[in-house]
């Protein structure tokens, strides 16, 4: 499956499985989503648990949380991350905190799936990982998968959670791994193991990290498309990294980390959002906090730079294998 | 083309300001009575003179007037009377105890009783609520303790929210009366969701959404009335008009030269214009859009008129914008005075009994804080252990939150 397909298929045996899942926003219903992730779900199972919404994104957000409190679970989508901000109070103020300010009495269980990142000549708003903006608020998780197999297992375990999930799918791998090197023709889904996806129920665990390569003489931390990058900055220069996908990037699996830095002693943070500030910064903190003995060099962090994400200028700001294997190298001559 | 006169920017002002009388002329009023009841299938868009007329019911004279007059059980107006007085004794006592500094907080809903009374009476107790901070008069005619509600204002060791909220952010899911947050209009467009959600399930609840004037200039309100109207959500949107939101004049929120039940008839929605110091009125419309949601017929907005005859809340001093003695002149009263005279003139209640009554409600308000101190105050520092600031935040505590619970030696 390519990872469109494998993020429709965990709808589907959701739905399937659960009466209460509903799934709505906007162009998601009889037009199946401009990115085909919810094609001939409301046909298979009615428009009135798959249906078309309003333009309003913080509209979207509100009645799903209604409905989570009715006793639904949500599965909406915004059609970009980049427009997810007028949802901002309903998912801060409301969502991430109903549990916990009405002592349990009303719960959000809901899954708020977003495309982000860039790579796609998306320009300024259909480009953006906003991650860092959700990873700072309690109550909710963050999680962004990297693969088709990874995004239907972790697309399940969030509906199922009971908290609010925010679901960042980088669209850049849609239909297919992305190293950063857009010289290339993309190879599909089809033929990479990853693109193999159960057609049945299966999860892969929230705050659960996964060891993408194996390696010896650093350790990667990486989300989403960067994943791809990281793997390739290796491949290129030579060096035997141990890349961690987090998969949930808040709250994560801290034990995983914290065992390949104090093996590889080495750390290189890489995101595509924003440098400051960023969820680089939190990982940065915590790997220096907790492995500061270990550590043989300075923690470097290879980021998209501090500017709004620009159309011509796409490659330059994107992180590709050439400045991602800069830092490996600055890491490991350190 | 000749050269127009240079533009002014309009800002809107009340009348009444400290020392000077308001001029109420500018609310839309009608006669008890004048008013039309349309049939609960009326088309939204001819709903368009309701929502800029007024029904009220009850007359100057406290005779109950006109086709909006409800079939309600005489016992039921005495229980709602019984809920008004209540409230309002509980707030006047809920005040003090925050002078006394036992509670950091307290705003009073004085004067605007009836409309959360009423209505809670009109709904079934499995309807939601999704009010504000300022109907409070829902849990009160919903019977629920007392003593809870002194609990969570004093943020003690009984507290059902365990210390986490601000004092009047009550969460009683068992009432009815949905988790209240201190950010505007946010369960508006929650309380249509909660109601799609009834719809998409085939259930046969229904949703009342809340909000004040001044917070109908949030997004959220014009969000919940095109979700309202796109999905014809089974939801009452009722918008308390008492004239204040804060320091600012309704005509600020945009009321100026208009009313707040024409934006639902902009949207598609059927609206009603209501004297919210009218038991009966409140009751009757109430039931009205009730029954509208209830058959399927869609969301019904309901505009709300009445005074914030308190100030906002215990830090604020209305002295500062408008006049002192503003409430006595509001053409549409005290809503408790009003169903008093309408309950004696119908031989169902009496000087004696209000006195009686009053006395009664006092000891049980008396009763009730006294017992609820004794879990401690916000004054005496018997509060829920700070271990409790870590839990629920998720369904399960994640690992950072056990070891920042640790960090705090506890």
């Amino acid at each position: 499956m390519t990872m469109i397909q494998a993020l429709r298929s965990a709808m589907d045996v959701m739905m399937e499985k659960d009466d209460n899942v509903v799934v709505f926003g906007q162009d998601v219903g009889y037009f199946g989503g401009v990115f085909r992730c919810t094609e001939g779900l409301q046909k298979k199972y009615g428009k009135s648990r798959v249906f078309d919404t309003p333009i309003s994104e913080g509209g979207i957000v509100g009645v799903a949380i209604g409905m989570g409190a009715y006793g639904l679970r949500p599965c909406i989508e915004i059609q970009f991350a980049d427009y997810i901000y007028p949802a901002y109070d309903q998912i801060v103020s409301e969502a991430a905190r109903l549990r916990y300010r009405s002592a349990g009495d009303f719960t959000a269980p809901i899954t708020i799936r977003t495309p982000c990142g860039g790579g796609i000549y998306g320009g300024q708003t259909h480009s953006q990982s906003p991650e860092a903006v959700f990873a700072h608020v309690c109550g909710l998780r963050t999680v962004m998968p990297s693969n088709p197999y990874d995004a239907k297992g972790l697309l399940i375990s969030s509906i199922e959670n009971d908290d609010p999930v925010i679901f960042l799918e980088p669209k850049r791998l849609y239909n297919g791994p992305f190293d950063g090197h857009h010289d290339k023709p993309v190879v599909p889904w089809s033929q990479n193991p990853l693109g193999e996806v159960p057609e049945g129920y299966y999860t892969v665990p929230l705050d659960k990290a996964a060891i993408f390569r194996p390696g010896k003489q650093l350790t990667v931390l990486a989300y989403g498309t960067m994943v791809w990058v990281s793997e390739a900055a290796a491949r290129e220069t030579g060096i035997d990294a141990e890349i961690i996908d987090l998969r949930s990037l808040w709250p994560l699996d801290l034990d995983t980390i914290l065992e390949s830095v104090k093996k590889t002693r080495r750390c290189v943070v890489v995101h595509e959002a924003t440098r400051t500030c960023g969820f680089g910064a939190e990982l940065v903190s915590l790997v220096q906090e907790h492995c500061f003995y270990h550590l043989e060099a300075p923690i470097e962090r290879v980021t998209g730079w501090d500017t709004p994400y620009p159309h011509a200028q796409e490659w330059a700001y994107f992180p590709g294998p050439a400045r991602v294997g800069a830092a490996f190298k600055r890491a490991v001559e350190a | 083309m000749s050269k127009g006169e240079p533009l002014r920017l309009h800002v809107p002002e009340p009348t009444g300001r400290p020392g000077c009388a308001t001029d109420f002329s500018y609310l839309r009023l009608s006669p008890a009575g004048a008013v039309r009841r349309p049939e609960v299938d009326v088309a939204p868009m001819d709903t368009r003179d309701l929502a800029y007329s007024l029904i009220s019911v009850i007359d100057a004279e406290g005779n109950a007037v006109g086709p909006w007059v409800p079939q309600i059980d005489i016992e039921v107006v005495r229980k709602g009377m019984r809920a008004m007085m209540k409230t309002r004794i509980f707030d006047s006592r809920m005040l003090m105890a925050q002078r006394q500094k036992k509670m950091s907080f307290y705003m009073q809903s004085l004067g605007e009783e009836a409309i959360g009374t009423a209505q809670a009476l009109a709904l079934n107790v499995d309807d939601m609520c999704f009010p504000t901070y300022r109907q409070q008069s829902i849990l009160v005619v919903r019977d629920y303790p007392m003593v809870d509600m002194i609990c969570q204002l004093m943020s003690n060791e009984r507290d059902p929210l365990k210390g986490r909220q601000l004092p009047v952010m009550y969460s009683v899911k068992k009432a009815g009366f949905f988790s209240i947050s201190g950010n505007l209009a946010t369960q508006y467009i929650q309380a249509v969701g909660w109601g799609m959600a009834s719809a998409i399930k085939g259930d046969t609840k229904i949703a009342s959404a809340w909000i004040g004037d001044g917070a109908t200039a949030e997004a959220d309100f014009d969000t919940a009335l095109t979700f309202a109207h796109v999905y014809r959500a089974p939801v009452i949107l009722n918008v308390v008009n008492n004239q204040w939101a804060i320091s600012t004049f309704q005509a600020i929120a945009g009321g100026e030269d208009t009313t707040f039940a024409a934006r639902g008839v902009g949207c598609g929605i059927a609206s009603l214009r209501v004297d919210g110091n009218d038991f009966l009125a409140v009751y009757a419309a109430s039931c009205w859009a009730a029954e509208r949601a209830r058959r399927n017929l869609g969301p019904c907005l309901i505009e709300w008129v009445t005074y914030r005859a308190g100030p906002h809340s215990t830090s604020d001093d209305p002295s500062k914008y408008r006049p002192g003695d503003d409430w006595s002149h509001f053409p549409l009263g005290d809503p408790i005075a009003r169903l008093k005279q309408y309950l004696i003139k119908a031989g169902a209640w009496s000087e004696e009994e209000h006195e009686e009554t009053q006395k009664r409600l006092e000891a049980e308000v008396l009763a009730a804080q006294k017992e609820a101190e004794q879990y401690g105050t916000m004054a005496s520092g018997h509060t829920f252990s700070p271990a409790e600031m870590f839990d629920g935040i998720y369904k399960d505590m994640p690992e950072h939150l056990r070891v920042q619970r640790q960090q705090l030696g506890i």
